[in-house]
């Protein structure tokens, strides 16, 4: 699997401590590491070029400053870059008369349906009057699937069979108009951009009812036809944004920058899941730390938010501020943090150091030593969960018996726990400083 | 062509020239987005550095990705310097040689056990619903009887999508309420699938990611209770990949191959201007055979895997 960039520049930087200057075979080295974490992240070979062009330049004679050594000096202006092509997070465009139109355009399944959802959940939120429209006729149920997601909202949906989609989309706008609606989405069929007859379905629908937004919808899991397929409905219709959706899996997401390199148009929201709130602004900072594959601590987090009970979270957080984790915790934080996913997935989210020490154990392995853990404190008394010390050689013979495993096993896991309670106070008294080292 | 389908069960194969004119009509097609590359790369010049720099360009651009390109362009090196070629057109037929090596021809369809199920799995969009209608009209065709199941009872008329392809096929369905337990209706399915002695089950399943946890749980309890239903079952397990997707098809892969033992590939979407080039890194580490390519929205737009028309889809970037 990939490591991070930071990691292998610093491989290519090693016993460089000097300061002063990146010399050019520095940047030359660099810029090959950087090159291959781009083109893993499925930015376009084309793009990528040019990219490393600009880096490069603005790489080569640049002071290290004090702060970095000069694989981080080099990660910084990447990621400078990169932030700068991504361009800042954009609202949405409603200017102008009501109601206004937002067309959602894309490839066979990217997406665009549930998005239409979202997107209508999201406006209502913000006070708009929403009226969404079936506008494909083609797909087997694709109407039905948004009249379920406008039950589920309570918004309504036009679908008219048999009309074509500028027929219908004007009759739809028109009923709007008269209903006092203040945003029509328009959901359109899936095609691909070497299409004409559908693409020129898209002109006639941008004739008959002009979009105050065209967004193009892209799976964050495209790979390098990104590109040509933004070119296409670029070259088509008048985009004004783009949606990336499915940013809840684990691709890197580097078509964003190849689409926004060549269209211009500015990245408006991410799609992380499947249900209708799973809709978030952009975040430039955040996708480019994870095209970098610099590990998506952000992400990490919320997945961590998302499967822990919060007032299980906050109690433990109290005990643990109070110096009073026990053993009944840890059962708890490990039930917890198996429902974020597979631990082998996890430590892909992790930067620097600590994804490596955590993909270095086969997820076999640390699942094993979970179910381990697991049987042992679910062996023991509540009085033994939260009082360790009581803990004496015939108790541990017990409990080794309950959990069908060693003593050694069970004196292994005291051990381990005292370490943990012993880091939990370190953590406690620096405020967590020192945790910053970890993720080097 | 090769022989890549002997042994097929009789009739699962469209017949070969149909085939290849659909497959032909797909790349004509997509080749409008792309540059005529090759004619400049493979003329009559002399191979130079640049030559190995356009075709690393050719693969990466065909979403090979940085192993199997690099690894493609290392062979091609080493044949240059036994073979002592010095044309740039002379590297053509290698190339094709050296990607064509990569690529296992589909295996022979043999389902001996009655009802067969097969189970089709894949992340959102990648195009499961719609390949289940194009397999049960081909094997319908081919005097099979078949029945659909419709286990997608999460996503938004997700059934309905499958009854009306069960409609326009005249094929039976068992479809599941919306938001019911997938398993159940999988269960269900099998069962009137082995009392009203059908040959073959195909079993939709809501797409998902291969990083959602539950998900895949969710998956694999639907595996447990079709072998519940009947022994066996399911006897094949297809990944649905759309074409389109970059490394990250890998790692779907993986993932689905570990969750719930795929047996085989199918790559949907491959008429879109995408060369699929994943194909080949899924093959060399996961040895999953690619069974069938999606090639357009209808029903009849489904072939066996050929590798030698994939690979003429990529050398035509
Ligand atoms: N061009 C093209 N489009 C395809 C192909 N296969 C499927 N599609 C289209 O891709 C879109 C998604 O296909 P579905 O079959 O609904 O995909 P799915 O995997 O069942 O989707 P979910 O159930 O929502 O996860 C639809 O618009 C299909 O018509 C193909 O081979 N070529
Ligand atoms: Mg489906």
């Amino acid at each position: 699997m990939f490591e991070t960039l930071t990691g292998r520049l610093n491989q290519v930087f090693d016993g460089l401590r000097r300061r002063g200057k990146l010399s050019e075979a520095d940047v030359d080295a660099a810029m090959r590491e950087v090159r291959l974490a781009l083109l893993e992240a499925d930015v376009h070979y084309s793009v990528v070029k040019s990219f490393i062009a600009r880096v490069r330049e603005r790489s080569v004679g640049a002071e290290v400053s004090k702060a970095l050594n000069p694989g981080q000096q080099v990660v910084k202006i990447v990621n400078e870059e990169l932030i700068g092509t991504l361009g800042g997070p954009a609202p949405l465009n409603l200017a102008g008369q009501k109601p206004r139109t937002i067309m959602l355009v894309g490839l066979q399944g990217s997406g665009k349906t549930t998005a239409a959802g979202k997107l209508a959940n999201f406006l209502r939120s913000r006070g708009e009057r929403v009226f969404l429209v079936a506008g494909d006729p083609y797909r087997p149920a694709a109407a039905e699937q948004l009249r379920t997601l406008g039950r589920q909202l309570d918004v309504p949906v036009f679908f008219e069979a048999e009309v074509p989609p500028p027929e219908l989309a004007a009759r739809a706008f028109e009923q709007a108009s008269k209903g006092g609606y203040t945003v029509v989405i328009v959901d359109t069929a899936g095609r691909s951009q070497l299409d004409d007859a559908l693409m020129g379905e898209l002109q006639a629908i941008v004739r008959k009812v002009p979009p105050a937004e065209t967004l193009l919808v892209v799976d964050a899991m495209i790979g390098q036809e990104a590109l040509h397929v933004a070119e296409g409905f670029r070259d088509a219709v008048p985009l004004t944004g783009l949606i990336m959706t499915k940013m809840d899996g684990d691709a890197r997401g580097g078509a964003a920058i190849s689409i926004r390199s060549v269209t211009g148009v500015p990245i408006k929201f991410i799609g992380t899941g499947e249900k209708l709130d799973a809709l978030e602004a952009f975040q430039p900072e955040r996708l480019a730390s994870r095209i970098l594959g610099m590990g998506d601590m952000l992400g990490l987090i919320e997945k961590a938010e998302a499967a822990f009970d919060e007032k299980q979270a906050q109690k433990q957080a109290e005990r643990l501020a109070k110096g009073e984790f026990t053993l009944e915790d840890l059962l708890e934080m490990m039930r917890s943090s198996k429902k974020m996913g597979p631990l082998g997935q996890m430590a892909d989210m992790l930067p620097g150091e600590m994804g490596r020490a955590a993909r270095n154990v086969p997820p076999e392995e640390m699942e094993r030593s979970f179910k381990r853990t697991e049987a042992i404190i679910s062996s023991m008394t509540p009085l033994e969960r939260r009082s360790p010390d009581v803990l004496n050689a015939g108790r541990r013979r017990r409990i080794a018996g309950g959990s069908g495993l060693e003593v050694q096993d069970v004196n292994r896991l005291v051990k381990q726990f005292r370490e943990m309670q012993k880091l939990m106070k370190t953590i406690q008294k620096t405020g967590g400083r020192n945790l910053g080292r970890m993720f080097g | 062509m090769r022989q890549a389908q002997k042994g097929c069960t009789s009739g699962i194969i469209t017949p070969m020239p149909e085939l290849f004119s659909r497959w032909k009509e797909g790349l004509a097609r997509s080749s409008k987005a792309t540059f005529g590359r090759l004619a400049g790369l493979f003329g009559a010049t002399e191979i130079k550095p640049d030559t190995w720099d356009e075709l690393e360009a050719l693969l990466i651009q065909a979403d090979l990705g940085l192993e199997t390109t690099a690894s493609v362009i290392e062979a091609l090196r080493g044949g240059v310097r036994t073979g002592g070629l010095t044309r740039a057109s002379e590297l053509q037929s290698l190339l094709e040689a050296e990607l064509l090596a990569r690529l296992d021809p589909p295996p022979a369809l043999e389902f001996p056990a009655k009802p067969a199920v097969i189970l089709l799995v894949g992340v959102n969009g990648s195009g499961k619903t719609t390949t289940i209608a194009k397999l049960g009209r081909r094997f319908a065709d081919d005097g099979k009887r078949v029945l659909l199941v419709a286990a997608d009872t999460f996503r938004a008329a997700a059934v309905d999508q499958l009854q009306v392809w069960a409609g326009r096929l005249n094929l039976p369905i068992i479809a599941g309420q919306m938001g019911s337990d997938p398993g159940a209706v999988v269960y269900d399915g099998i069962q009137s699938a082995v009392t009203k002695g059908y040959d073959l089950a195909l079993v939709d399943t809501a797409g998902r990611l291969h990083t959602r946890y539950n998900l895949m749980e969710e998956l694999k309890k639907v595996q447990r209770v079709a072998g519940k239903a009947l022994a066996g079952a399911p006897h094949a397990v297809w990944l649905v990949l759309d074409a389109t997707t970059g490394q990250n098809a890998l790692a779907q892969a993986r993932a689905f191959k570990q969750a719930v033992s795929v047996t085989g590939i199918i790559l949907a979407k491959l008429d879109t201007s995408a060369r699929g080039g994943m194909a080949f890194a899924i093959q060399r580490e996961l040895g999953l055979p690619i069974l069938f390519a999606g090639l357009g929205e209808k029903p009849e737009d489904l072939t066996p895997f050929d590798p030698e028309a994939f690979v003429k889809g990529i050398m035509n970037s």
